[in-house]
């Protein structure tokens, strides 16, 4: 047991350095200065308080879409939906925000509940699809990406504003954002949405770890028939892990809706943050510490990124290349944990 | 045994990433040290791009061929004087504006309306800095707005596409159904409607900027219920409508098959064998207009809080006339007809649909 701990923190550490390693030989084979590059990388991320704020807001919905999807994971779902959970519950969070006129103690809740109600539905729905027909999570989320995304963006144009392609601001009741947080950090948009974040981290934990719904969750994805025998209903657990998982996805978009925009705009294409949330739910090793821990660096990696070509020189497309070779080598740590347990056998 | 590996990986790991963060903190300063330098001696620009990146074929790029001129012209180099930041994506904006900011840039290009609440914020937050918005205002003492008369150049598309047409019936493809592409459909509608009051102008946007492919789907359409030139507002979704043009024009070179270009003069887009699908190109001199202001700003007389309209009157905005086969003396003097009578205020050219509305019963 000990040593499988052990064996969990040190895969992805490994994979992180491993895929570090492979950007510097890139940037060195283009003759650009891995070292400088890095450097730049860092100060991006880290480098001065705004920079640390915009980190810290990166991170924040990337830590909510991880845990839908490792909680997905752990029921034995693959939630590719995350993105689309993410889109409704941004549209929703923004929809209470601009309508409704309540105090802060209210219409801040308020928002977020409905945000991860509509998170919840988009995830039901694939869930549902599931348990009773036994059409696959994957096609079906993948489809209500689609459906999340072309809908809230006619949604957008023609119920939410007239033919504008964004919405107005949410009402400063309904906003996570923070004068206080924005002055400690230079004017980043770092928002209270982080405590958030790591409640939300608190509460998986908490369910999977501590419940018996966590532990009959954790059971069906082990063995569906075993749970089975044992008088779980498979088909309830796998409803009930969607929905959970569609709810932290919501709760993601209103962190965009309220913390980091304030409004939504009308967008051709998806925002990633839902596909980013599969590489760290990967890296995070689908735990709630994992996690936060995972999107953390891939919020610094993003927010890095854009300092590499004006620091050092990089272009672009190679910055895009070593962002994606880490998340490559982040991704495929199952490759490096076989190899680690071959070197395992052969020392025994 | 195993043990041992792990360690010897681990030490080597942990050392090489000491090594980084020994260098990380020497080379900080001395990059600190070179932009102070460069700051205090040279006036210095920078440009931060939309979603298209600065290869766009359009007006991104447009903008920093503007700046690079301006640059050379003035014995900069890249990344010393004038530079760009690229984004990705909406969440790239601000920090990319506020980065551009904190190297100490004097004067910060915001290339799209896309840009426009990320310039409002950052130029509240730094009024020490003086930032300018291409194709969209922003009402701020530093902010500088760059805007085009693109209902005037489309207003002279829509004439020659009028006076072009064998079917009577034209089309236009706008991008993303906006205030600034509308200006594009209004002047264009009043335009063929000034020449043959009659024509039919099928109108449709894709939804993007980027979808080739359903511009091409949406000009296959068009081309089959009988328009014969459309007229595309899509940046690279517009691409598609000269494949599909091209590819009619493969199958039968007889058909009269044309397309109008947009922002920059597409001519080469619509080349296929002898023949050249590109009737004509709506040119917005976005790079001018980046190359003007840098000046001004240099000079010390940046029109801080002004709305800088390019039109008609300086060229801001024409339409092209590559294509000479296309193009003929006659429609070129009717064009150039209009052109005089909007520049002497004759005409008013709608900007928006419902200015068109009232400009179509005045006719």
């Amino acid at each position: 047991m000990n040593s499988n701990k052990w064996f969990n923190i040190l895969v992805p550490i490994i994979s992180v350095f491993i895929g570090i390693l492979a950007g510097a030989i890139i940037m060195l084979g283009f003759g650009y200065n891995p070292i400088q590059g890095y450097v730049a990388l860092f100060n991006g991320a880290f480098g001065d308080p705004y920079f640390f704020g915009e980190t810290i807001r990166q991170t924040t919905p990337y830590i909510l879409t991880g845990l839908a999807i490792a909680f997905a994971f752990r029921t034995g779902l693959f939630n590719i939906g995350a993105e689309g959970q993410v889109i409704v519950g941004w549209l929703a969070a923004v929809w209470i925000g601009t309508t409704v006129e309540a105090p802060m103690i209210i219409h801040i809740p308020l928002a977020l509940i409905v945000a991860a109600l509509a998170g919840a539905i988009w995830g039901f729905i694939p869930g549902v699809l599931k348990a009773r027909l036994g059409v696959h999570e994957v096609i079906v989320t993948i489809m209500m990406n689609y459906i999340a995304l072309y809908s809230a963006n006619a949604i957008i144009r023609n119920v939410l504003t007239n033919n504008a392609d964004k919405t107005e601001m949410i009402a400063p009741s309904a906003s996570l954002a923070s004068e206080w947080l924005e002055g400690l950090t230079y004017f980043s948009r770092m928002h209270y949405g982080i405590l958030i974040a790591l409640f939300a981290a608190m509460i998986m934990w908490f369910i999977i770890e501590r419940t018996n719904i966590g532990y009959e969750l954790k059971s069906v994805g082990y063995n569906q028939h075993a749970s089975k025998y044992a008088g779980m209903s498979v088909k309830r657990n796998i409803v009930l892990a969607m929905v959970i998982s569609g709810a932290f996805a919501g709760l993601a978009g209103s962190m965009e809706g309220l913390g980091t925009y304030g409004n939504m705009t009308v967008s051709s294409g998806f925002s990633n943050i839902g596909f980013d949330g599969i590489a760290v739910a990967l890296l995070g090793a689908n735990s709630a510490i994992g996690v936060v821990l995972a999107a953390f660096l891939f919020g610094a990696l993003k927010v890095g990124a854009l300092n590499m070509p004006t620091q050092a020189g990089v272009p672009n497309e190679l910055v895009d290349i070593i962002i994606a070779l880490i998340i490559f080598f982040v991704a495929s740590s199952y490759i490096i944990r076989w190899i680690i347990l071959r070197f395992k056998k052969e020392g025994k | 045994m195993k043990k041992r590996k792990f360690l010897l990986f681990f030490a080597v790991i942990a050392s090489f990433s000491m090594v980084l963060a020994a260098c990380g903190t020497s080379n900080d300063k001395e990059a600190d040290k070179g932009s102070e330098k460069g700051e205090s001696t040279d006036y210095s620009a920078a440009i931060v791009t939309d979603e298209g990146g600065v290869d766009d074929k359009s007006f991104n790029q447009s903008s920093w061929e503007g700046l690079k001129a301006w640059g050379e012209e003035h014995g900069l180099s890249k990344g010393n004087g004038f530079d760009y930041a690229q984004s990705s994506d909406e969440s790239d904006y601000l920090p990319n504006l506020t980065r551009m900011t904190k190297e100490g840039y004097d004067l910060i290009f915001g290339v799209g309306f896309l840009l426009q609440d990320s310039i409002t914020k950052v130029a509240k937050q730094n009024p020490e800095t003086n930032y300018a918005i291409v194709d969209t205002v922003v009402e701020a003492p530093n902010v500088a707005s760059l805007t085009f008369a693109e209902h005037e150049g489309s207003f002279l598309a829509g004439v020659a596409a009028a006076m072009k047409t064998k079917t009577n019936k034209l089309g236009f493809i706008g991008g993303v159904d906006s205030d600034l592409i509308n200006k594009f459909e209004a002047g264009f509608v009043a335009g063929a409607k000034s020449v043959n009051p009659a024509i039919e102008i099928d109108i449709q946007y894709v939804g993007n900027f980027s979808s080739a492919a359903d511009g091409k789907l949406i000009a296959t359409r068009m081309y089959n219920d009988d328009a014969d030139i459309i007229y595309h507002a899509a940046g690279a979704a517009g691409n598609g409508v000269f494949a599909q043009a091209k590819d009619i024009k493969q199958n039968d070179p007889e058909r009269d098959i044309w397309v109008i270009g947009v922002d920059r003069d597409q001519h080469e887009e619509g080349k296929i064998g002898d023949h050249n699908v590109t009737f004509t190109s709506m040119v917005k001199r976005v790079d001018l207009s980046v190359q003007k202001v840098s000046n001004m700003g240099l000079e010390g007389d940046f029109p801080g809080g002004k709305i800088l309209e390019f039109g008609l009157s300086d060229d801001g905005v024409f339409l092209a006339k590559t294509n000479e086969d296309a193009i003929t003396d006659e429609i070129v003097s009717a064009v150039d007809d209009w052109k005089e009578k909007i520049i002497k205020g004759d005409v008013d050219v709608p900007q928006t649909r419902d200015e068109l509305k009232t400009f179509e019963e005045s006719l």
